[in-house]
Formats: structure tokens, C-alpha cells, sequence
């Protein structure tokens, strides 16, 4: 299949980029890396008359340390994000980001396309949600931030308004003593996860005194498990992981697809986030 | 909305200019409008890797890239891995180890294998696993295409 036709636009600025959405409206998408948004169009699940093409703007290629957060606009590759020294003091990203589709996607796969698209199985919106990550969102009234727990709406459904971009996306420095894993279930590496679990815990001794498990492919849009970082904190560094995997997934309602039955990927659940959880704790003990 | 629209590529190490449809994917544009018909095409959606080609040195679904995003970029097809009238050390692999049986996928894993072995010189068999995941075959069942990574892999490594 090919796509239907459209015009295309390479702004080199954010306010050129901002003046295009603004003048085409419903009509324009803007394109990142295209790993999603392309295969979308080729089988003409969507037809746009407009593509915004960011990538010759350079202010959205950068990222950018501060003391406690990590700054990648929306247009860095996922590849260069897996190579970059500041991406690696943000180890959850560091490690969900090899988990994404093969490294040939991800040569060209953005860091912000794929949480702007918010597709719920995806890796990426489930890091922001998982570590309070903002969204910083640019349209015609300006910089706006949004916090990941409201930027995820449902399946390719955001916070951002018509005419915003997501400009780029703040993931927060967790401090000394914090250990990180992502743990999938998958039929094959690099397929969508049919159930995935994101965990982050920070250790003073056996307490845990942040903890943050976060699932993909189990709803809409990625799922924080609070209830479960609560009892985790209640319980400290010896908790029963399985009871925490069981309180992760009690709440869960998954679907239903040729991939996976509901059933499976709630069965399987309490077992993914026990592991992304013992993976968490292992890096914070050591 | 047809226009089209010029696009300059460097192609196998020739500078090249092409004006196509802004819809145009870099895979058509090489086998349509350039020729270069080793690139092939199959699922046309990202999932198969027949299409791989370099883009700038990386490894990239050339059917995931509409041309216009590739304007000034360099791209090596299969038909530029190798020194002219030669086999590069994956494809002398591929030909020693039986890594293929109809040949359709092959141009997208010779692309694959040899943007994977130029930056990991000293893979481990479950890195190459990994690394071949993104390349369906059909017929070879895989061990072949995994013993050929292997064998390049040495050789590469041996011969730098």
C-alpha cells in the first residue's frame, strides 16, 4: 500500500512549525521520525493533506542536563538518545528504549514522536508516565507544560491541543540508591509487548522511599499502578513482590486482541511487574 | 497537491536528483526512479526489513522514509556493500553459510547484517539473535543467516 497524497513542509523553526499547524489545522500531522506515523498512512489507516516534517528544525534535535532533569526535544533520534551520557543518568529511558521495535526502527524512531503518538503498548509513554516526566508543549500562545499523568488520554489520544507541537519531553533525575527495570512479554523481540512493566524504587537501607511501576498493553494508555508503589513503600525493600504484582494487576481491565487474550495478559501481570520490580531493586541495592 | 518536488541524494557514492511526489518512499524512489531495483519491497508497513538500506551510514526501513525526508542525506543500497565486482565479507558469508534459499529478503539482510557488524565488532550469538530479529526470511529458517552473522562477524573482526 502507499499513502495518499500530501504536502510537504520542512520548517526550520518552532514558530514556522507552529504557523503551519496553526494555518492548516485538522488538516496537517507533524512528522517526526515516521516509524509509526508512515505505516499509518501506507495502509491508509489515516490520510493527512499536510505534513509538518520537524526534522530540519534544530532546536528539537537537542538535549540538555540540568541538575535534576533531562531535557530530549521531541526530534532526537531513539538510537542517539540510547548513546547519549545524559540520557544514561535517566536508567529507566536508558533501558526501555532498546526494547523498542529493532534498531533499525529506531535509527529513526523519535523520542517524542513516540509520545506524542501514545500508542498504550509503547515504551516510551510509559517512561514519562512512570517518572513524572513533562511534556513541554509549544503552540501559537507560547511554552506550556504538561504533566505525563495528563498528557496520555487513550490510544493515540493526548493532551496537546490543536496547533501544539510537544516541543520536547523533561524526564526527572532520580537520586543515589534508586535501581530501574523494564521486564515485556513479547512472541518476538521487538513485536509490541503484549503486557510490559516499567519500575523504578529508591533505597535508604531495607526502606523504599520512591517507588514508581508503571504497565503497558493492559488499557488505553500506559497505567500507573499507585496502589501498588504504596503498599511496595509500606512494605520496604523484603516486601512480597508477588503480592505487589497481584495489587499492580487487581485493577487492570486489558483487552482483548489477535495477539493476546484479556485473560492472558491479566494472568501474566503480578509475574511481569514481580520482575521488572526484583530487577529495580537488585540495581538499587548494588 | 502533486507536485513534485526535487530531491538530491548521494546514491551508492553518485550524487543524484530525482523529482518525485512528496508521498514517494525513499524504497520506490531507488527501484523506480533510480534503478536500483536490489532494494525490495514486501510488506511496504515497516515490519519485514527487505527494504533496509543506509541512510547516512544507518540502517534504516527504506520503506519508513518518504524521499523528501532523505534531501541531502547518503544512501547505500545493497547494490553498493560491496568493492566493485566483489562480495563483502557478510555476502561471502551469506554465500558460505546457506543464508538464503529465495533470495527476497537477502539485499535487506546484507544491509542489516553489515550496519549491525560495522558498529559491533565483537557480537555475542545471542547479539546477532537479537540484531537479525528485524529481518523476516522465509524460507531458511534462520539458523543459516545466524551462522553466516557469525562467520562475517569473525572474519571482520579477524581481518581489522
Amino acid at each position: 500500500m502507499k499513502p495518499s497524497q500530501f504536502q510537504h513542509h520542512a520548517p526550520e523553526r518552532v514558530d514556522e512549525v507552529v504557523a503551519l499547524l496553526a494555518e492548516y489545522g485538522d488538516d496537517a500531522k507533524v512528522l517526526a521520525g515516521g516509524q509509526s506515523l508512515i505505516p499509518i498512512m501506507a495502509l491508509r489507516m489515516a490520510t493527512y493533506p499536510h505534513l509538518v516534517d520537524i526534522a530540519r528544525v534544530p532546536d528539537l534535535s537537542k538535549i540538555s542536563a540540568t541538575p535534576n532533569a533531562v531535557r530530549v526535544g521531541a526530534m532526537v533520534r531513539q538510537s542517539h538518545a540510547e548513546r547519549d551520557a545524559a540520557v544514561a543518568t535517566v536508567p529507566l529511558l536508558a533501558k526501555a528504549l532498546p526494547h523498542i521495535g529493532h534498531f533499525q526502527i529506531r535509527n529513526r524512531g523519535t523520542v517524542g514522536g513516540s509520545i506524542a503518538h501514545a500508542d498504550p503498548a509503547s515504551e516510551l509513554p510509559a517512561v514519562a508516565l512512570a517518572l513524572d516526566a513533562r511534556i513541554e508543549a509549544t503552540g501559537p500562545g507560547g511554552v506550556r507544560f504538561i504533566d505525563a499523568s495528563e498528557f496520555f488520554l487513550s490510544t493515540w489520544q493526548t493532551a496537546l491541543d490543536d496547533g501544539e507541537i510537544l516541543s520536547a519531553v523533561e524526564f526527572p533525575v532520580w537520586g543515589a540508591g534508586s535501581g530501574f527495570g523494564v521486564e515485556e512479554i513479547a512472541r518476538r523481540k521487538g513485536d509490541f509487548a503484549l503486557v510490559g512493566a516499567l519500575a523504578g524504587v529508591t533505597l535508604d537501607g531495607d526502606r523504599v522511599t520512591r517507588a514508581c511501576i508503571t504497565m503497558i498493553g493492559v488499557g488505553s494508555t500506559p497505567v500507573r499502578c499507585h496502589e501498588a508503589e504504596a503498599a511496595l513503600i509500606a512494605g520496604g525493600a523484603n516486601a512480597d513482590l508477588n503480592e505487589i504484582g497481584r495489587i499492580a494487576a487487581a485493577p487492570l481491565t486489558p483487552t482483548h486482541d489477535v495477539h493476546a487474550s484479556a485473560a492472558y495478559r491479566k494472568h501474566v501481570s503480578p509475574a511481569i511487574v514481580r520482575r521488572a520490580l526484583t530487577a529495580a531493586l537488585k540495581e538499587a541495592r548494588s | 497537491m502533486n507536485d513534485r518536488t526535487r530531491v538530491r541524494l548521494t546514491v551508492n557514492g553518485h550524487a543524484e536528483q530525482v523529482e518525485v511526489e512528496p508521498r514517494a518512499i525513499l524504497a520506490d524512489v531507488l527501484r523506480d526512479n533510480l534503478g536500483l531495483t536490489g532494494t525490495h519491497l514486501a510488506c511496504e508497513h515497516g515490519v519485514c526489513g527487505a527494504c533496509t538500506v543506509l541512510i547516512d551510514g544507518e540502517a534504516a526501513r527504506s520503506c519508513l522514509v518518504f524521499a523528501v525526508q532523505a534531501e541531502g542525506a547518503s544512501i547505500t543500497t545493497v547494490e553498493g556493500i560491496a568493492p566493485d565486482g566483489g562480495l563483502s565479507p557478510v555476502q561471502e558469508a551469506m554465500r558460505d553459510c546457506h543464508g538464503l534459499q529465495c533470495g527476497f529478503c537477502t539485499p535487506g539482510i546484507v544491509v542489516s547484517m553489515t550496519a549491525y557488524l560495522n558498529t559491533h565488532p565483537n557480537p555475542s550469538d545471542a547479539d546477532l539473535k537479537e540484531a537479525m530479529s528485524g529481518n523476516l526470511c522465509r524460507c531458511t529458517g534462520y539458523q543459516g543467516i545466524l551462522a553466516a552473522a557469525r562467520q562475517a562477524a569473525d572474519r571482520m573482526n579477524a581481518s581489522s
